[in-house]
């Protein structure tokens, strides 16, 4: 069986030394991060408060009216275990006179506009608090394109980018989250009784072992099947992943000029730092 | 002979000549204050790794002001600079600079250029065309940029050109987590191959990494020298700034090679042979020793039948 390596020990020393390191060159000292109560947000102000100091990382929990009244505990119980800085801000309001012009929407408008009504708030704190907004999504989510463009996908950086679900689980365990955290369903909790692999038809363990193999390792679609996969998952994820990678770019710009940005305008995000 | 080499394991600000002299500077200062004989910066040290569209802006010739400056301050200690070059005709090198007694003593253009998977160097820079030793004021060394080792071929090559130690400036990415060791696996293969050289070889194996952040990719540091028998003299820390020092005997080398003559017994030919049978070239032929006398020999010959046919010409007249 397919075993992803978990390595936590040195995850945790990468993650802080990134978080402190990518942080501090801007010149800014402090970070703020949208805690959901899940498991990835959780994990990120854990790593960014042993980089930061706690004092220097803001959780701001952003709760609509329908959701699930645990996430806001679990987000408390984060930010007592962490002594980092908290603010509420219930987003209903905003959303609700929104929708009054457009009652026909459906679940997943107003599920989208809920999540970048949670982007706009959190760069209006990093621009009220002098710091940057730190990102949460996780690689197996961003591979298949399973957040909100735009949305809970925007940050300034994002130490669990690289870190599958399953990873995720290991490493913010290891780091002490609460396992009521670590071992609830995931969900976006965008709308009642919604979980992420309800939505996805298969469960985050057996999607990690799929792209680990097929993404990290370039195993080919031979490979796959004698190590067990079945074709129609295979098929299925392989869409996903594909029909996303505009998730994962920046907008497609017209080439005219003998010299386009991001084509053959090419620079380091830390330029000069 | 004993040098005492520091290595400075810094994390340079990306596209910033002048914050990196300055961090250069002050280096060595503090190699000197160690009494450090000789100090290694890792790959491009002196302008970040991920240089990308600003090589141009940050290259140097070897005759400018600034190579000029960085020569200055090898007066009391032998350095190793990591930065971009740029040549009479406008290439830019991804280069190793042994700067000694106030002067360039030695330049490597970075040969093996990684251009796959996290890699583009070969976008921006031009490939070195050469591997060769050379003699510092402490004996003789080869200088190889990271990915150049990754190649055991330029090793082998420096090891034969007469190298008793190997100064390898490095910027090395971390990746790759596997349970149950300490470091990323691309540490780990370093430190096989770094081990797997300085062994196999027979000399010393002086490795200088980076550390720090560019874009989220992280350096693992780890910078370290490893003697001919394998022994590890030094060791920095992984995924931090250090600055490290370790005493270099090459009378170990001698000993290594008392021991175990490998180098002594390697055949050249049979590599270069098999090497150019491999790759469809024909073998060179062994050169037929040309005796003196045997030219002036034909050119008489020649003139006895010039003569001869004149003689049968007049004859016949």
């Amino acid at each position: 069986m397919i075993q992803i390596p978990v390595n936590t020990t040195l995850l945790r020393r990468i993650l802080v030394a990134f978080v402190r390191n990518e942080v501090e060159k801007t010149g800014i000292r402090r970070v703020v991060v949208g805690l959901s109560g899940g498991v990835d947000s959780s994990l990120s102000a854990l790593l960014a408060a042993e980089a930061l100091g706690s004092k220097n990382v803001l959780g701001i929990m952003m709760p609509y009216k329908s959701s699930n009244p645990d996430s806001q505990a679990h987000a408390e119980l984060v930010v007592q275990k962490s002594a980092i800085e908290s603010l509420a801000v219930d987003i209903t309001s905003q959303i609700d006179a929104y929708f009054e012009c457009f009652p026909e929407a459906d679940a997943k408008r107003r599920g989208n506009k809920m999540a970048r009504e949670r982007m706009t708030i959190l760069y209006d704190h990093s621009a009220r608090w002098n710091a940057l907004v730190l990102g949460t999504s996780n690689k197996t989510e961003l591979l298949l394109g399973y957040g909100t463009l735009y949305g809970d996908m925007a940050s300034a950086i994002n130490p669990l980018g690289d870190l599958y679900k399953t990873q995720v689980w290991a490493l913010a365990e290891a780091m002490g989250v609460s396992l009521a955290i670590v071992q609830k369903r995931p969900s976006a909790d965008l709308w009642v009784g919604q979980t992420d692999e309800d939505e996805l038809g298969f469960s985050y363990r057996d999607v990690d072992r799929l792209l680990y193999c097929m993404v990290d390792q370039r195993y080919t679609r031979a490979e796959l099947m004698a190590t067990g996969f079945a074709e129609p998952f295979i098929d299925d994820i392989s869409r996903r992943i594909m029909n996303s990678q505009f998730k994962r770019r920046l907008p497609v710009i017209a080439k005219v000029s003998q010299r386009t940005i991001d084509r053959d305008f090419r620079y380091s995000r830390d330029w000069g730092k | 002979m004993t040098i005492r080499i520091a290595i400075a394991q810094v994390n340079p600000r990306l596209g910033d000549l002048q914050a990196n002299m300055t961090l250069y500077q002050e280096k060595i200062r503090q190699g000197i204050k160690e009494r450090a004989d000789l100090l290694m910066f890792p790959e491009l040290s002196l302008t970040g790794y991920y240089v990308r569209d600003m090589v141009p802006n940050i290259a140097l010739s070897a005759n400018s002001p600034e190579m000029k400056n960085l020569a200055a301050l090898s007066r009391e200690l032998s350095f190793v600079a990591g930065l971009v070059e740029e040549s009479a005709d406008h290439r830019f090198f991804n280069s190793a600079v042994y700067f000694e007694g106030g002067a360039i003593r030695h330049i490597h253009r970075k040969v093996y250029l990684p251009t796959y998977g996290m890699f583009d160097e070969q976008r921006y820079f031009a490939r070195g065309d050469r591997i060769r030793a050379f003699d510092s004021k402490f004996g003789r060394f080869a200088l190889l940029v990271c990915e150049d080792l990754w190649h055991p071929s330029t090793v082998y090559l420096a090891a034969l050109d007469g190298a008793l130690a190997i100064l390898c400036p490095s910027s090395s990415p971390l990746r790759g987590i596997v349970d149950g060791q300490p470091q990323d696996d691309n540490a780990r293969y370093w430190e096989m191959i770094n081990r797997g050289y300085a062994e196999t070889y027979s000399l010393f194996m002086i490795y200088g990494n980076r550390s720090g952040f560019e874009d989220g990719v992280g350096f693992w540091g780890g910078s370290e020298i490893i003697d001919p028998f394998g022994q590890q003299i030094a060791k920095a820390k992984y995924y931090e700034e250090d600055f490290v020092l370790g005493e270099v005997s090459l009378d170990t080398v001698r000993r290594k090679r008392t021991m175990a003559p490998l180098l002594r017994d390697e055949d050249m030919d049979l590599t270069i042979n098999e090497l150019l049978r491999v790759r469809g070239r024909p073998a060179p032929q062994p050169k037929v020793q040309k005796v003196r006398g045997a030219k002036i020999q034909r050119r008489k010959k020649a003139l006895k039948v010039q003569e001869s046919k004149k003689i049968s010409r007049r004859k016949r007249r």
